[in-house]
């Protein structure tokens, strides 16, 4: 079984290609440049290099989000088109969980987090259970002192992972203390190898409707929505 | 000669567009879906909204597109898509599902300009004989394109600020219309007359550019001084007015440039195309220049759809014009 995972939906890009459970190939770069014009020659070249065709691939294995909406607009498009093209199967797996998964040997909670301006968080709960990756919280947006205040009534020690906890590190840290650890830089990259295990245990999408979780609703529809209330 | 079956892809605005041309000029599917109905309530479009609908659509109409031309990936020849201009957001679902396609199946990957596009929709109705002027009036548009030859295309006018597509849609609203304005407007026009005096903006002598945004101002500040007279204006008046302006100067700049250029075929380009005061007035006007051939593609052709791109992007084929992997979507793309 070869598996192709994608994940654009932030800064990091991922490509994998997993055979059997057998890592054969994995390129991950955490530059600020654009997806658009990278993710598919990358794709091309790592193919390329495992002596892979696209129409030998059994599964396509998408991070979904959340994250940068046009990121992960361009993962899922791909990724969508491909599975169809192809007649295969398409599983999409919470950006958040890929980068929970790097902390398998970690015991206690672990918050994988991305920035979402104002002081926001998208983050979610997470925690492994005999090897699998159990969702304690859902995937959310919210400030990161709301976070750490809900994180403290745990009262048990919670891994913050992710290259953006930077900015958030002094607000979790006042409010939890020693009970706050953060993830080494090696640790910090969603890696897409395991996004590709991870979409190998899910249940396939329906191609055609599946969308990205953005989380949030687009403004507009958001201020439109209000006023409908009002 | 062998046939050459292209797959188009359009997603530059509002509509999610895929359909198959054989030969450049052949309609063997077509099809469209619309988010207008979703951006109504917004009162334009929104981009985020647009880019989330693309995704939504974007397979769905891959393969009704395919599946009504009763074709395989392994019968075409290529994967043709709208490269730019238009919103970014929404230009970046077309270009990744074609590049994704043609990397599934090895097929040649050909970006088009939109503009182009419209343009190239006059082939399915009839050959182009050269050297040919199209006149491309749409919500973002207005340009004058001469063409000597397939694919090479030279702006000799354009808007220097609104499009006249966008002076529609400002006018409409300042006329409580609901959006998109334009149709509005143009069926006001046909119940009203225009008797009241609004500028026509010529330019320069020798420019075939155009400018609306002065015609807009007038409107907008001759139904505010009446307002506050206390006389009221008649909407229809006012859309016949309006429309009359912009059908002249269009249609006088048309002509003249037809003129110049020793032109064979004149080609009606884009949404606005659908505007009945501007086909009539074409019609009358080339009906007196026998040398001259005039094309007004059908409705469904002047909107935005993806058989247009399709039979652009074979030209382009033929050329050997391919995109690489590289290909993105380029909201400012230059015609040429
Ligand atoms: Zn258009």
């Amino acid at each position: 079984m070869k598996v192709l995972a994608i994940d654009t939906s932030n800064f990091v890009m991922g490509i994998a290609l997993v055979e059997d459970e057998i890592v054969k190939g994995e390129m991950i770069t955490n530059l600020k440049k654009n997806h658009s014009v990278r993710v598919m020659p990358a794709i091309q070249s790592l193919l390329a290099e495992c002596d892979v065709s696209p129409k030998e691939l059994d599964l396509i294995v998408v991070a979904k989000g959340p994250g940068s909406y046009t990121g992960v607009r361009i993962g899922v498009t791909i990724a969508k088109t491909l599975a169809w093209a192809l007649n295969i199967p398409l599983a999409g797996v919470s950006s958040l969980e890929v980068l929970a998964a790097n902390a398998k040997y970690f015991d206690g909670f672990i918050s994988p987090l991305f920035d979402a301006r104002r002081g926001q968080i998208y983050t979610g709960l997470y925690k492994y259970h005999e090897e699998l990756l159990e969702a304690v919280e859902q995937d959310q947006i919210l400030l990161s002192k709301d976070w750490a205040r809900k994180l403290k009534e745990k009262n048990e020690k919670v891994l913050f992972i992710g290259s953006d906890y930077e900015l958030h590190k002094e607000i979790l840290t006042e409010e939890l203390r020693e009970l706050a650890v953060f993830a080494p830089p090696s640790l910090q990259l969603p890696r897409p190898s395991e996004l590709a295990l991870l979409g190998m245990r899910k249940e396939p999408e329906n191609i055609h409707s599946f969308v990205p979780n953005y989380i949030r609703l687009a403004e507009a529809e958001a201020k439109w929505l209000e006023q409908q209330q009002k | 000669m062998k046939d050459i079956y292209i797959l188009g892809i359009e997603t530059s605005c509002d509509e999610t567009a895929a359909a198959v041309v054989k030969n450049g000029r052949e309609m063997i599917s077509n099809v469209v879906a619309s988010q207008i109905e979703s951006h109504k309530r917004f009162g334009g479009v929104v981009p985020e909204i647009a880019s989330r609908h693309h995704v939504e659509q974007i397979t769905l109409v891959l393969e009704e597109a395919m599946r009504q031309a009763n074709i395989s990936f392994a019968e075409l020849d290529a994967i043709a898509v709208t490269e730019g201009p238009g919103l970014v957001g929404a230009l970046l679902i077309g270009v990744n599902a074609a590049k994704a396609l043609a990397f599934a199946h090895h097929l040649p990957l050909v970006g088009v300009h939109h503009i182009a596009g419209h343009i190239y929709a006059n082939r399915l109705v009839t050959e182009m004989k050269f050297p040919l002027l199209s006149l491309v009036v749409s919500g973002g548009h207005t340009e004058l394109v001469y063409m000597k030859e397939h694919g090479v295309f030279e702006v000799i006018g354009e808007t220097r600020d609104d499009a006249a597509g966008e002076a529609y849609d400002k006018v409409a609203r300042t006329l409580n219309l609901p959006y998109p304005g334009g149709p509005h407007i143009d069926r006001l026009a046909h119940e009203g007359k225009p008797t009241i005096d609004l500028p026509r903006a010529w330019l320069e002598e020798d420019s075939y550019d155009f400018s609306f945004s002065g015609l807009k101002s007038a409107v907008i500040n001759t139904l505010h001084n009446a307002k506050q007279r206390g006389e009221t204006i008649d909407p229809k008046d006012m859309a016949a007015s309006f429309q009359a302006s912009v059908v002249e100067v269009l249609v006088t700049k048309t002509v003249k440039a037809a003129k110049e250029y020793g032109i064979r075929q004149v080609l009606l380009a884009g949404g606005v195309a659908a505007n009945k005061g501007l086909r009539e007035e074409l019609e009358k006007q080339f009906a007196e220049l026998k040398d001259v051939e005039l094309v007004i593609p059908p409705l469904s052709l002047c909107t935005d759809n993806a058989a247009m791109i399709a039979a652009a992007g074979t030209v382009l084929f033929e050329k050997g014009k391919f995109a690489t992997m590289a290909l993105n979507g380029n909201p400012s793309l230059e015609l040429k």
